[in-house]
């Protein structure tokens, strides 16, 4: 089955008078119809730069210096390259095609205008119809994500936090997309409301049967939701797999350590591991492997290291690392520090 | 704050809590990051400031002294021409700017300490002396400051520099009171503050210490700012003779000018040097404003760092660009240089796939 | 509903302020003010003496207090005293004689300014870095151009040299005299065009450049990348999403900055001898003419308040956060 979205090669940079900034460098990533893709990392790996630039939504002085982002859904037939489009047809892509959900829905929404209106113009934008059957839609739409149709009067700001962020997934969906990208849409709720939105979100996916591109840092979210998890540092992939491979049997170290550092409700109790230092300045990229400065398993071999992702031995499905050293079932050189717990099996 | 369009920050101006760079390279690194006109405008009220300095002590005659000849077009003699009595108009303009500057100057210090002695008070205070000193600060906002000013000087029976410093001083500051305020309720909630209270540092020593240094490049905008009101409204009493006649800053030039009827007479020489001047100096004060508002909104820096890439202008609607290769990174010295040229951000040449086609449609 | 009220009140604090302010600076200062007026005046009756002794507080007038209220309930019947200068004229007579015109000028030039400006901001921002941007260090330097400064190159270069527009005045008092006829209206029109283009002009440059700053920040907001995620048009994006937040701290700063939009106004007048309270103002300080001058400044005052609760309201009616900023207090 073809991918209905195709990340390739991608690169995004900023440029400052010092110097580029590489936000992300060479990733590959491709989103089947249907499947819960997660993108996992710290703040400033690149996750989200990744999806804006793939949409060619950042500003400047944001650049695309390298790949293809190859969309092939429904309405288009063969694939096209959302980097060579001009920008009439990628208005018309963006949100028909491909939506997004943003992070803070306070801040996305726009605070003068009510919800019917900006839901609206979503439609709008994509469909012609009827005014009577657009207000009909977005109330239907607000339906779907368990709001009251009254809401469609309201202003953003009147609106609790978790009734706001389901207004923006409920607008995602305004085109009828085949691929939606949900930049954190959890982070800035509580616990509790979490749990109900993420629910919602897998409800609305089988019903209508759209891709996930699930960006968040809290890897134990897409340990639960996602088939597949792509792991990001410093701008580029670490480790790609799914989510059953990762949770068993997490290649790479950095992997390891972000598993580390979530407490579990089952299992035995353990010390919390976090990951020493803090990521690397993106402008002065050190040669091979970015994580070197803050991974147990260094060694002056990762400064030669490609970056490329090679198969994991031994893995059921497509499971990729770039750590060609820390490998299950390689030969393993004596590690700099004492490894963390459970590190290796 | 929106994670999309600002690139990541290098530095924060200013407000690296805890932190103090020594100050030379602190001030450097500033500098560097101004935009031309900020530097434009900085060169070009240097050039006043030494003209105000010097120029007095240069002038070829005595701005008062009187001469048979009168309204004299600018010559060999008189670089500027005369005036209706036969006064140098070219020393009177010298001795002018100096006046004025030296006036805005201390309207402009006096007016600012009491911005920030009314704002961060009002701000650390909170509660009811908060809503009171709010109150004051708005009133004397909304209240024109022009037609008082006329008043009070209008009844004043002396209306020399020092009066009309300290009017123009005690109207003044609002505007910096309000703004200051603002930023310092805002500051005040975050840990430092918090950290050093804890630690039990006296209130005035971390207002001193850590409060003010962050809101520094906010003092400097109100500081320009009432520089220029000052100028402007000082300018404008002496025209309508609000000021002491017998001075000569730039405001009483025109008003003898227009006393004098230059205007009718085409005595151009007489009242176009010094409103030229009084507007060059405005626009000096302008343009170093936008720098100092850079310093405190990084999108508008960011705005004007990257609208032009690789030989396009980037509109903020426009899609990402897709050039070619990233380029590498370049040192401290070679960033500052290239920071001046011209081309500094027509980096390479557009992707050579395919020709460019017009503007709203890339590649 | 309740924030307008709440403004209301800070207006009248504010219009209290300046009341008091007017009363007591005439009583603060040394020396006899009204034997000043008197020995410009030589002609003035006796009851015009005492209503200026009343007025300024000279001589004996009872309780400070008793002064207070009786200027308040002065001023609230809108009763200016009389004119030492134009006497037997009251105040009240020669100001509404002028208003009309100031109102007319100003007013409109403000409005033609900040619309202009407005939206030469906006585009400015939408363009940024674009030709309009580099044109602004000639807008700052416009900015920074004295209004009367402009006022007299306008004046020789427009009016004397070139012959364009008539010299000054509010109309050619050889051939029209005031009336709602079309003569004299279009007369007038044509002795306005000079000062309005002075006031639209340098104040426009203002305008333009605080919108730009706003609008180069509102475009950065979230919500402005969301709507272009949407794929809405260029002009959507710029016009409903970032103009329309954009409008209210420019609008806010509108209210702020009428002070000095009326302040520059009123020197021009002089240059223009254009009949307004500006020249009135001005001619009263060369005068000595007090009561005029508290007059003028009260009216001033008074019109400033007014304008700036009239943009409240409309902030009220644009913005739907306020009301319900007021509503949680």
């Amino acid at each position: 089955m073809s991918p209905v979205l195709d990340i390739r090669d991608l690169s995004v940079a900023y440029r400052t008078p010092s110097g580029d900034v590489r936000a992300v460098s060479h990733v590959n990533l491709s989103l089947s119809p249907g499947e819960v893709v997660g993108l996992c990392g710290e703040s400033g790996s690149g996750k989200s730069t990744l999806a804006y630039g793939a949409t060619r939504l950042l500003r400047p002085p944001a650049v695309i210096t390298s790949g293809e982002v190859l969309y092939s859904g429904k309405r288009t037939g063969s694939p096209v390259d959302l980097l060579q489009m001009s920008h009439h047809a990628l208005r018309q892509t963006r949100w028909a095609d491909i939506a997004i959900v943003f992070q803070s829905a306070m801040n996305a929404l726009n605070p003068v205008l009510r919800v019917r209106d900006q839901i609206l113009d979503a439609i709008k934008a994509h469909e012609k119809m009827p005014k009577a059957d657009a207000h009909e839609k977005a109330a239907s739409l607000l339906d779907l994500v368990g709001i009251p149709r009254d809401r469609l009067r309201s202003y953003p700001h009147e609106l609790s936090g978790g009734m706001r962020q389901r207004v923006m997934i409920a607008m995602a969906l305004a085109a009828d997309p085949e691929v939606v990208i949900m930049d954190e849409p959890t982070t800035a709720l509580d616990v509790v409301v979490q749990r109900d939105i993420l629910a919602q979100i897998v409800e609305l996916k089988e019903r209508l049967g759209f891709s996930v591109l699930f960006i968040t840092h809290d890897m134990s979210l897409l340990l639960e939701l996602a088939d597949r998890i792509a792991v990001m540092y410093a701008g580029q992939l670490m480790e790609l797999g799914s989510s059953a491979a990762l949770k068993d049997s997490p290649a790479h170290p950095y992997t390891q350590g972000l598993l580390q550092s979530f407490p579990s409700l089952r299992g035995a109790r353990r010390d919390l591991a976090g990951i020493p230092g803090s990521p690397p300045d993106l402008r002065d990229l050190p040669k091979g492997c970015p994580f070197v400065p803050r991974c147990g398993h260094a060694v002056d071999a990762c400064a030669e290291v490609d970056m490329s992702l090679i198969p994991v031995p031994g893995a059921r499905a497509a499971h990729v690392t770039a750590c060609p050293i820390v490998l299950p079932g390689a030969a393993q050189p004596a590690p700099a520090s004492a490894p963390a717990e459970g590190a290796l099996s | 704050m929106t994670m999309l369009s600002t690139a990541p920050a290098t530095e924060l101006p200013g407000a690296r809590a805890g932190a103090r760079p020594g100050a030379l390279s602190g001030l450097a690194a500033t500098w560097r990051r101004l935009p031309a006109t900020a530097k434009a405008g900085a060169f070009l009220l240097l050039f006043f400031i030494l003209a105000a300095i010097i120029g007095p002590e240069v002038a070829p005659y005595a701005p008062g002294l009187q001469t048979p000849l009168a309204n004299e077009a600018p010559s060999g003699a008189h670089l500027l021409g005369t005036t209706a009595t036969g006064q140098d108009v070219l020393s009177q303009l010298l001795t002018g700017i100096r006046l004025t500057l030296e006036l805005a100057f201390w309207v402009g210090v006096i007016a600012t300490a009491l911005a920030v002695l009314f704002g961060v008070t009002a701000a650390f205070l909170g509660g009811i002396w908060d809503e009171l000193l709010s109150l004051l600060t708005n009133v004397f906002l909304v209240i024109p400051a022009l037609p008082l000013l006329i008043l009070l000087l209008g009844l004043m029976p002396g209306k020399g520099q020092l009066p009309t410093i300290l009017v123009l001083s005690g109207l003044g500051w609002p505007w910096g009171a309000r703004v200051i305020r603002a930023q310092t309720l805002m500051i005040r909630n975050r840990d430092f503050i918090a950290a050093a209270r804890e630690t039990g540092e006296h209130s005035w020593r971390i207002i001193v210490f850590e409060l003010i240094p962050n809101e520094v490049s906010l003092i400097a905008a109100s500081f320009v700012n009432t520089v220029l009101y000052a100028i402007g409204a000082s300018v404008a009493l002496a025209f309508v003779g609000l000021a002491d006649l017998t001075s000569f800053s730039l405001g009483t030039i025109l008003y003898w000018a227009q006393s004098g009827n230059a205007l009718q007479q085409s005595y151009w020489w007489w009242f176009v040097p010094p409103g030229v001047a009084v507007a060059l100096i405005g626009t000096a004060l302008v343009m170093l404003n936008t720098g100092i508002d850079e310093l405190g909104n990084p999108r508008l820096r960011d705005v004007r760092n990257a609208t032009k890439i690789a030989g396009r202008r980037i509109w903020p609607t426009d899609p990402t660009p897709v050039v070619g290769a990233a380029n590498g990174h370049r040192g401290k010295l070679a960033s500052f240089l290239h920071s001046f040229s011209r081309g500094s951000l027509l980096e390479e040449e557009p992707a050579d796939q395919a020709p460019l086609k017009k503007a709203g449609e890339l590649r | 509903m309740q924030f307008i009220l709440r403004r209301l009140a800070f207006y009248l604090v504010a219009a209290w302020v300046a009341i008091t302010a007017n009363f007591f600076i005439p009583r603060a200062l040394p020396g006899n003010v009204v034997e000043a007026i008197m020995a410009k005046n030589p002609d003035l009756e006796p009851s015009a003496q005492k209503a200026l002794e009343a007025l300024l507080g000279v001589g004996n007038q009872g309780s400070l207090w008793h002064q207070y209220v009786h200027y308040l309930n002065q001023v609230f019947t809108f009763n200016f005293g009389p004119d030492p200068i134009n006497y037997p004229a009251t105040v009240n007579q020669m100001l509404s004689q002028e208003v009309p015109w100031t109102l007319a000028l100003v007013g409109i030039s403000t409005i033609i300014a900040f619309v202009i400006g407005t939206g030469l901001g906006i585009l400015a921002g939408w363009r940024a870095g674009g030709r309009l941007d580099k044109s602004l260090p000639a807008w700052m330097f416009v900015q920074g151009i004295p209004y009367f400064f402009l006022a007299l190159v306008f004046i020789e270069v427009l009016a004397v040299k070139f012959q364009v527009f008539p010299i000054g005045q509010g109309f050619n008092a050889e051939y029209y005299s005031p009336g709602w006829n079309w003569g004299f209206i279009s007369n007038a029109i044509d002795h306005s065009i000079l000062p309005a283009l002075t006031i639209v002009l340098t104040s426009t440059a203002g305008w333009m450049l605080q919108m730009r700053n706003v609008m180069v920040t509102t475009i950065g907001e979230d919500y402005v990348v969301a709507a272009q995620g949407k794929g809405l048009t260029n002009r959507r994006v710029i016009f409903t999403y970032a103009a329309r937040n954009a409008m209210l701290p420019q609008l806010q700063g509108f209210g702020l900055a009428l002070g000095y939009v009326v302040a520059g106004a009123l020197v021009m007048e002089l240059v223009f001898s254009y009949p307004g309270i500006g020249l009135q103002l001005l001619n009263a300080v060369g005068n000595d003419d007090y009561p005029m001058m508290q007059a003028i400044f009260l009216l001033i005052t008074f019109a400033v308040l007014v304008a700036n609760l009239l943009v409240d309201i409309v902030l009220v009616l644009v913005d739907p956060r306020v009301r319900a900023r007021e509503v949680a207090r």
